[in-house]
């Protein structure tokens, strides 16, 4: 997989470009958080995960699990980029028997692991996954994407002491720290800062990255990071909204639908950032 | 399938702006949600009472878990959170912070039933009848229409004890007159009729009243009872219907498993058998599309209900 810059910007551009064109015409959708994921999204479907879009179910792939998962459509539209589905079926996002529902569904989808929607679910997921690598005495990897809202949920600290205390370093959780949640900032409603410190203390490697720069992600998902015996996790500093002016850092933009202005005015400014 | 003539009201606004009313009367009253304010309706009340808001942010169990406590401490919450959230995430503090503990708690579940739609099966709540109506002293309430919703509101007001308020966003017709009263255990004859009785609550009540009217054109005349409460149920109400028309159709935003259907069916295989046809969710996760949309895919438009019964007028004795 291509692994310098320019190339991964201007995928992780075409994604963005596909994600705003299905929410306009579906007339729903979660494009904040959308827009604040898909750098993430792009470093680990071109850059990181070992997986083959023609044998989406291989055992020995990667795993990666988007726990947030009302950003789908992000999702949905990296897949297709990717060569896991057409992306002509992204036209089809939440329209009556489609595939591609609001929250992902692995058995209608290829290449999604796990049902998502329910918030913190995700990580004791995970934890399951990369203990089961362990049992197997397997080498693949697990991921997971959660929002950083999403880490009020109890689950997600009953999960990262399990990972803990399972030495689960084959497991990396990635925050994608856009310090808003549906209503409101976290600050303003449920701080969890300081969320490195936290990691640490229940025995996590946790490091603080810029969730924009592409490059900076994959280096950080480098197998080479890793602390043997200690699960990773990445707090990504990122905007919701991230590529679109009048979307970036404003909260009501969680799942806001654009209106054909909006929708003309985003299109050019993405086309624009070559 | 709507009648495109009638003004359709979201409950939440009766919801919301009885909520205040019941708060500017009793200062013990508090709101606690779950990042929910937008969804919840609740920014006025905010507004108005910012230090009885309670947001615990995203975390349901903690939240119903603070309910519990808030109650203890004197205060009468109102948990308000998407149903699927409120009832599935906490179902454990549910069943043994408040119903258990008997504590004085106001279940809020908001856009229940397929509300979000094309969200998908994470997102419907169609098992919170199933799921609350098996746990002893929750009364369960799943309002019609606004006017019905600011009674069930006020109604758990001022009652002592846990109530579940199920509340939809999708759009309905006024079916009562401002004034009528909201009795809680009662159902509403909406409409008399001898062949059979169609018994519906919450979204699907409009539709049942929509259908008994085909089925009049048809020469059938059915007798429609809205049924609010699904926990204690109407028992007199279920016989009554069994017995003065011999077959029961229900219809329900919910699984046909567990919920308004089967708790009327307990009823009348022990009390009065006649034939019965539960209408709902068909015991699969639905596919993508509107809540509207779903209801009629699962034969809940107004002529599905119709042709329900009248194939079930057929298997009368
Ligand atoms: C258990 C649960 N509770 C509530 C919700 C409703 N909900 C959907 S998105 C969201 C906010 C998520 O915020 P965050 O995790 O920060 O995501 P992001 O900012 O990346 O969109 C909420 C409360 C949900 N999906 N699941
Ligand atoms: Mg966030």
């Amino acid at each position: 997989m291509p692994s310098d810059a320019h190339t991964l910007d201007e995928t992780a551009r075409q994604i963005r470009l596909l994600d705003l064109e299905a929410v306009f015409r579906a007339g729903a959708g979660h494009i904040g958080g959308e827009m604040s994921a898909i750098d993430i999204l792009t470093a680990l479907y071109f850059h990181t995960l070992n997986i083959d879009p023609t044998e989406p179910a291989r055992a020995d792939r990667d795993r990666f699990i988007l726990s947030k998962g009302h950003t789908a459509c992000a999702l949905y539209a990296t897949l297709a980029m990717r060569g896991f589905f057409d992306t002509a079926e992204l036209s089809t996002f939440l329209q009556p028997h489609s595939a591609l529902n609001g929250h992902p569904n692995r058995v209608k989808v290829p290449g999604v692991e796990t049902n998502t929607g329910c918030l913190g679910h995700g990580l004791p997921i995970a934890v399951g996954m990369a203990k089961a690598a362990k049992i197997a005495g397997e080498k693949w990897r697990v991921f997971v994407l959660c929002g950083d809202g999403e880490l009020q949920e109890g689950s997600n600290w009953e999960a990262a002491m399990a990972a803990s205390q399972f030495k689960l370093d084959n497991l990396t959780l990635i925050v994608d720290h856009n310090r808003l949640q549906q209503g409101a900032t976290l600050i303003d409603t449920n701080d969890i800062a300081p969320i490195t410190d936290k990691f640490s203390a229940f025995g996590w490697a946790s490091r603080t990255i810029d969730g924009h720069d592409i490059l900076s992600i994959c280096n950080a998902l480098d197998a080479s990071q890793v602390e043997p015996e200690h699960p990773t996790c990445i707090v990504a500093n990122t905007f919701k909204g991230q590529g679109i002016s009048f979307m970036k850092d404003r909260v009501e933009w969680h799942h806001k639908v654009p209106s054909r202005d909006q929708y003309e005015q985003a299109r050019r400014e993405l086309e624009v950032n070559t | 399938m709507m009648d495109s003539a009638q003004t359709l009201h979201d409950c939440r606004d009766a919801f919301v702006s009885s909520l205040q009313d019941a708060a500017t009367q009793d200062h013990r009253i508090v709101a606690v949600c779950n990042d929910s304010v937008g969804s919840s309706k609740l920014a006025g009340f905010r507004e108005q009472w910012p230090d009885r808001l309670v947001n615990v942010g995203i975390a349901e169990q903690n939240m119903v878990g603070v309910g519990a406590g808030l109650a203890n401490g004197g205060m009468i919450p109102f948990v308000c959170a998407a149903s699927c959230f409120l009832t599935g995430r906490a179902l454990e503090q549910i069943k043994a912070d408040v119903a258990y503990s008997e504590a004085n708690v106001k279940l809020c579940g908001i856009s229940a039933g397929m509300a979000y739609g094309e969200l998908g099966p994470t997102h419907h709540s169609i098992e919170d009848f199933a799921w609350t109506r098996v746990l002893p002293g929750i009364i369960i309430i799943a309002p019609a229409d606004p006017v019905e919703t600011r009674g069930a509101v006020q109604f758990a007001a001022q009652h002592t004890g846990p109530v579940f308020l199920r509340l939809s966003r999708v759009g309905v017709p006024e079916l009562f007159d401002a004034g009528h009263p909201f009795t809680p255990g009662k159902a509403d004859v909406l409409r008399d009729g001898d062949a059979l009785t169609i018994i519906a609550n919450g979204t699907l009540t409009h539709r049942a009243m929509h259908a008994a009217e085909l089925l009049s054109r048809a020469g059938v005349e059915a007798r429609v009872l809205n049924m609010a409460t699904v926990s204690p149920m109407d028992v007199d109400a279920i016989v009554a219907a069994a017995s003065d028309t011999g077959a029961i159709l229900t219809c329900e935003e919910h699984s046909v498993h567990g919920g308004l259907g089967s708790a009327i069916a307990e009823v009348v295989v022990q009390q009065h058998p006649v034939p019965m046809k539960i209408l709902g969710v068909p015991g699969i996760f639905a596919p993508t599309g509107s809540a509207n949309f779903l209801l009629d895919e699962f034969g809940m438009s107004p002529d599905g209900i119709q042709q329900a019964g009248l194939s079930l007028v057929q298997r009368k004795h």
